[in-house]
C-alpha cells in the first residue's frame, strides 16, 4: 500500500525552468505548491569555482545529464525498424536534477518569429498545393505573437537577456535583427563582447548582404537584478558553459534567476529524488487526483493534489501522459489519438574552418558568444522553388574551447605522431560556421511506449520514431550552399563540411541537439493536439503540461524563450480564469 | 596575424589576471580528493588498481603508439603524461562500471550501428575482452605478445583493430565485441587522459595543455576576450592549483 502525503493545491513534476516559473506564478496566486524532482538537489555551491571547470567530468561524462539507467529512450527511424534503447547519451542531453537542462544549457535565448507561431497558415498562403510533403502535419501553435510578447519580455528580464534590439515597436534598429517580431521593450542588457570568430563571420555575412546580429544571450553582459530580486554578475567568459553549471553566477538558470526567491515562500516546498511514475485519475478519468512517485528509499508515495503540472523534460512529459492514460495514444496508421503525435527536432550542420595564422583563443568565450542572421527563416526568403518549408538560424558560435572536444581536420591522422602534430597545429586556429534548421512534423515522427524495454520500476520506456525527411534534407542542402558562400569569403586554409543530405538517416551516436519538441502539442483542435492553447490537457482539465512538448513542429533556433513564454501564458490563464472556475478552458466542440 | 601583445599591455594583463588561481581539492563527483594534492606518480612505479599485469603491459605499449613520446617528435606522449594511470582510475570511476548507462536486456547486437552502443559490456569488460583477444591474435599471427612486437608491427595490429579487419568472433565465438569498438574506446579514453585535467591521473604537469596552448581551469577571460588574434600569454593552471 502506497504511503500518502498531505494534499496540496498544486503539484509540479520537475523543477527546471517551467517548474520554477509555475512555482512562482502559482504561489503568487496563493496556492500551496509542491514540486517533485526526480534528480538531486543542486545549488550554485555545486558549481563553485573551480569545480565546474572539468571537461571530462561535465563535458564528456555528462555528470549533469539524465542517466539512461534511470530513463532511457528507445529509438527507431521508421515504423518497421526494431527500436533499440539509447544505452548511453548521444544525440541529445536532457538535464537531471534541480534546474534541469536550464542548469547546463548554453544560454542562447532567442524568440521565434510571428510567422513561426502560425506556420500552417503561412504555408497555406505561401505554397501551392502539392509542393510540400504529403505526410507533413504542421499546425499553428494556436497562440499569437501579440498574446505571447509580454511573456517573452518578462522572461527576458528574468534572465537579463543580453543582445542588440532589432525591432522596437515596429521600428528597425541598427545592428539588431531586422526580421525579429516587434518588441515592446529593448533587450534588458547590451550584447556580449565579440571575439575574433564573431567579427570575421559578421564581416563576411554583411559583405553577402545578410543582417547579422549578436546571439541573444542569457549569459549576462553586465550585472543585473531581475524582477524577482535575483542578482547575476557579469559573465567572465570562462569557456565552460554548455554542459556545465556556471562558475560565476552569470548564466541565467532556475538556480540563478528564480529558485532562491521561490524557496523563501512559505507556500512552496520541493522534494528531490522523488520520481513521479504516473498521474492518478479520478474514476471518471476526467480529473487527476494527484501523482504517485517513488521516493529515495524506493517506496511508492501518493501525493494528492487539486492540480498537476507536468514540468519535466518534453520527452518525459509525454511518457508520463502515456503511462497515466491522459488522452489517447497517437496511432500513425489511422492517424487517431494525439499523445505522442508530432514529435520534432532540430537539424544541424556546419563547416569547420581552419586558419594557420589566426589565433581564435576559443577558451575565452561565453556560451552564447557568436553572431547569427535570420535572413533564412520562413517568410524572409522564398523556399518554394527549392521544395521545402522552414528555415535556419545561420551562425558562428564560439561555445567552448575545451580540448577533448576540439575538432581536427578530417585529413589528419586520428592517432600516432600525426595526431599530436595536428593537435598542436590546429588547436586555437579553428572556427565553425553553422546552421540550426527547423524540423517539421510528420505522420511517422512520433513517440509511444516501447513494447520490450522497461525502466527500473517496470514501466515501459518511451519509444521515439524519428528520421530526417526530404523537406529537411533539402533545407540542409540549401543552407549548406549559403554557408559555402560565406566560407569562400573567409578563405580558410582548410575546411571540412558536415551536413545531413539526401539519403542520410538519423544517428543517435553523435550529438545533434537537445531541442526535442512536440509529442503533446498545443492547439485549438482536440483531434490534432493533446493540449489546448493554454497547455491544458483536453481530456483531464486539471493537468497542465508546459514544455517543448507543446510545439506542433520546431522552428529554427533555440526553444527556451518560447517554452518559458508559453509557461507564463498558461499560468496567466490559470490565475485569471481556471482557479476561479476549474474546468476545461476551451470547449472540445 | 598572430603576435605577442606588447610588454606594457602584457604586464597590465598579467596584473589583472592572476588573481583567480584555483587552490582546492575537487570535492564531490570523483573519488580523487585524496590523490588530488599528491604529486603525479612515476608511471614505472604505478601499481594499477584495476588492470592485471598483462593488461597493463598491453596498455603501456598501445598508448605509446597512439600518442608517441618525445623520442618520436615534438610534444609529450601518452606515457610521458601518465595516460595509463588515467585509464586505470577511470575503470574505478562510475564510467568504468557503465554506472549511468542503461544496461538492461535484451541486448540486440545486430541492429543498425546508427542506433548506438548495444553491448552488454561495461568499459571494464570491453578492455578485458578486447585486450585478451588482441593478445590472442598477436600470438596466433606473430607468436608474440603485442608489447613484444616492434613498433611498425604494433601499428599494423592497431590499424587492423581500427578497421575491424581483425575478426574477434573468429578468435573467440563467445564474445560479441567487435575489434573496431574496442579500439574506439581505447583511442577515445587515451585522448581523454592526455587532455583532461591532471586531477584525473593523466596530462601530467599539464604537458598536453602547454603543447597546444589551452589555459586549463583559469576560467576567467573578461580582460582578454576583447584582444583578438593575439596569442594568450599565460600558461595553464589545474583544478588543484598547479601552474604550468
Amino acid at each position: 500500500m502506497a504511503k500518502q502525503q498531505p494534499r496540496v493545491d498544486a503539484v509540479i513534476v520537475g523543477l527546471g525552468w517551467t517548474g520554477s516559473i509555475m512555482g512562482m506564478e502559482l504561489t503568487d496566486a496563493g496556492l500551496n505548491v509542491l514540486a517533485l524532482e526526480r534528480g538531486a538537489d543542486r545549488t550554485n555551491a555545486d558549481f563553485a569555482y573551480p569545480k565546474a571547470a572539468d571537461e571530462i567530468q561535465y563535458g564528456v561524462r555528462h555528470t549533469m545529464m539524465q542517466k539512461p539507467k534511470q530513463s532511457a529512450v528507445t529509438i527507431r527511424r521508421n515504423l518497421d525498424e526494431r527500436a533499440l534503447p539509447q544505452r548511453k547519451l548521444g544525440a541529445f542531453l536532457p538535464g537531471d536534477g534541480v534546474g534541469g537542462a536550464g542548469a547546463h544549457w548554453t544560454g542562447v535565448l532567442i524568440r521565434p518569429t510571428p510567422t513561426d507561431l502560425q506556420l500552417k497558415s503561412f504555408a497555406d498562403q505561401a505554397f501551392e498545393p502539392g509542393v510540400l510533403q504529403e505526410d507533413m502535419q504542421i499546425q499553428d501553435f494556436g497562440v499569437t505573437w501579440d498574446e505571447l510578447e509580454p511573456h517573452f519580455t518578462f522572461f527576458e528580464k528574468v534572465c537579463g537577456q543580453s543582445g542588440t534590439t532589432g525591432n522596437l515597436r515596429g521600428e528597425i534598429q541598427e545592428g539588431g535583427d531586422p526580421f525579429e517580431g516587434p518588441r515592446s521593450e529593448p533587450y534588458p542588457l547590451p550584447a556580449l563582447q565579440d571575439t575574433q570568430s564573431t567579427d570575421m563571420f559578421d564581416k563576411a555575412a554583411r559583405q553577402l548582404g545578410y543582417h547579422p546580429f549578436p546571439n541573444p544571450s542569457a549569459n549576462v553582459s553586465r550585472a543585473w537584478t531581475n524582477p524577482y530580486g535575483m542578482q547575476l554578475g557579469p559573465c567572465n567568459y570562462c569557456g565552460f558553459c554548455s554542459r556545465y553549471g556556471c562558475v560565476n553566477y552569470s548564466k541565467a538558470s532556475p538556480q540563478t534567476c528564480i529558485l532562491n526567491a521561490l524557496k523563501q515562500r512559505s507556500n512552496f516546498a520541493y522534494r528531490t529524488h522523488a520520481n513521479v511514475t504516473r498521474v492518478e485519475l479520478a474514476p471518471d478519468g476526467k480529473t487527476a487526483t494527484g501523482v504517485t512517485y517513488i521516493d529515495e528509499n524506493g517506496d511508492e508515495v501518493f501525493q494528492p493534489a487539486d492540480m498537476v503540472v507536468l514540468a519535466s523534460y518534453a520527452l518525459n512529459n509525454v511518457r508520463l501522459m502515456l503511462n497515466s492514460g491522459i488522452g489517447q495514444m497517437y496511432d500513425p496508421v489511422s492517424r487517431t489519438g494525439t499523445v505522442g503525435r508530432n514529435y520534432a527536432y532540430q537539424i544541424g550542420g556546419g563547416i569547420h574552418l581552419y586558419f594557420d595564422d589566426i589565433e581564435f583563443n576559443p577558451f575565452a568565450t561565453a556560451g552564447a558568444t557568436g553572431r547569427m542572421f535570420n535572413d533564412f527563416s520562413p517568410g524572409n526568403f522564398d523556399s518554394a522553388p527549392y521544395g521545402f518549408i522552414g528555415g535556419a538560424k545561420m551562425h558562428a558560435s564560439q561555445a567552448s574551447g575545451t580540448p577533448i572536444k576540439t575538432p581536427l581536420p578530417n585529413h589528419t591522422p586520428s592517432w600516432g605522431q600525426g595526431y599530436k602534430d595536428a593537435l598542436k597545429k590546429y588547436y586555437g586556429h579553428h572556427m565553425e560556421i553553422s546552421m540550426a534548421g527547423s524540423v517539421m512534423s510528420y505522420r511517422t515522427n512520433m513517440l509511444d511506449l516501447d513494447p520490450t524495454w522497461k525502466d527500473p520500476y517496470g514501466l515501459p520506456l518511451l519509444r521515439m520514431t524519428f528520421d530526417w525527411k526530404e523537406n529537411e534534407l533539402k533545407l540542409s542542402r540549401f543552407m549548406r550552399d549559403r554557408l559555402r558562400e560565406i566560407a569562400k569569403v573567409l578563405k580558410p586554409d582548410h575546411m571540412d563540411e558536415s551536413f545531413q543530405l539526401s539519403g542520410d538517416h538519423f544517428k543517435v551516436t553523435n550529438y545533434v541537439s537537445t531541442h526535442n519538441v512536440g509529442g503533446a502539442v498545443m492547439g485549438t483542435d482536440p483531434s490534432n493536439s493533446a493540449l489546448n492553447r493554454y497547455l491544458q490537457s483536453w481530456d483531464v482539465h486539471n493537468v497542465f503540461v508546459p514544455g517543448g512538448n507543446a510545439f506542433p513542429q520546431n522552428f529554427q533556433a533555440n526553444p527556451t524563450d518560447l517554452i518559458a513564454a508559453l509557461t507564463y501564458w498558461s499560468a496567466k490563464k490559470i490565475k485569471e480564469t481556471y482557479l476561479k472556475k476549474p474546468g476545461p478552458l476551451m470547449s472540445r466542440a | 596575424m598572430a603576435s605577442q601583445p606588447d610588454n606594457v599591455s602584457r604586464r597590465a594583463f598579467l596584473r589583472g589576471s592572476v588573481t583567480l588561481i584555483p587552490a582546492v581539492g575537487l570535492a564531490g563527483g570523483v573519488s580523487l580528493t585524496a590523490q588530488a594534492n599528491e604529486p603525479a606518480p612515476n608511471l614505472s612505479e604505478y601499481q594499477p588498481v584495476f588492470f592485471s599485469e598483462d593488461e597493463w603491459s598491453f596498455l603501456l605499449a598501445a598508448c605509446d603508439r597512439l600518442i608517441p613520446g618525445e623520442s618520436a617528435g615534438q610534444g609529450p606522449g601518452a606515457l610521458d603524461t601518465n595516460v595509463p594511470v588515467f585509464l586505470d582510475r577511470q575503470m574505478d570511476a562510475p564510467y568504468g562500471h557503465a554506472d549511468r548507462w542503461y544496461m538492461e536486456g535484451p541486448f540486440v547486437t545486430d541492429g543498425s550501428p546508427d542506433l548506438g552502443f548495444q553491448y552488454p559490456y561495461t568499459p571494464r569488460e570491453v578492455y578485458q575482452k578486447g585486450i585478451a583477444m588482441t593478445q590472442q591474435y598477436c600470438k596466433q599471427q606473430y607468436g608474440k605478445r603485442f608489447e613484444q612486437l616492434d613498433g611498425n608491427t604494433q601499428d599494423s595490429v592497431l590499424q587492423g583493430l581500427e578497421a575491424n579487419d581483425i575478426d574477434f568472433a573468429a578468435l573467440n565465438g563467445i564474445h560479441k565485441l567487435q575489434a573496431a569498438d574496442f579500439f574506439s574506446q581505447l583511442l577515445q579514453n587515451t585522448k581523454e587522459g592526455y587532455l583532461a585535467d591532471p586531477i584525473h591521473g593523466g596530462n601530467k604537469h599539464m604537458a598536453a595543455w602547454k603543447m597546444i596552448g589551452f589555459p586549463g581551469a583559469r576560467a576567467s577571460y573578461r580582460d582578454w576576450v576583447g584582444q583578438h588574434d593575439v596569442e594568450y600569454p599565460l600558461g595553464p593552471v589545474s583544478l588543484t592549483g598547479e601552474r604550468g
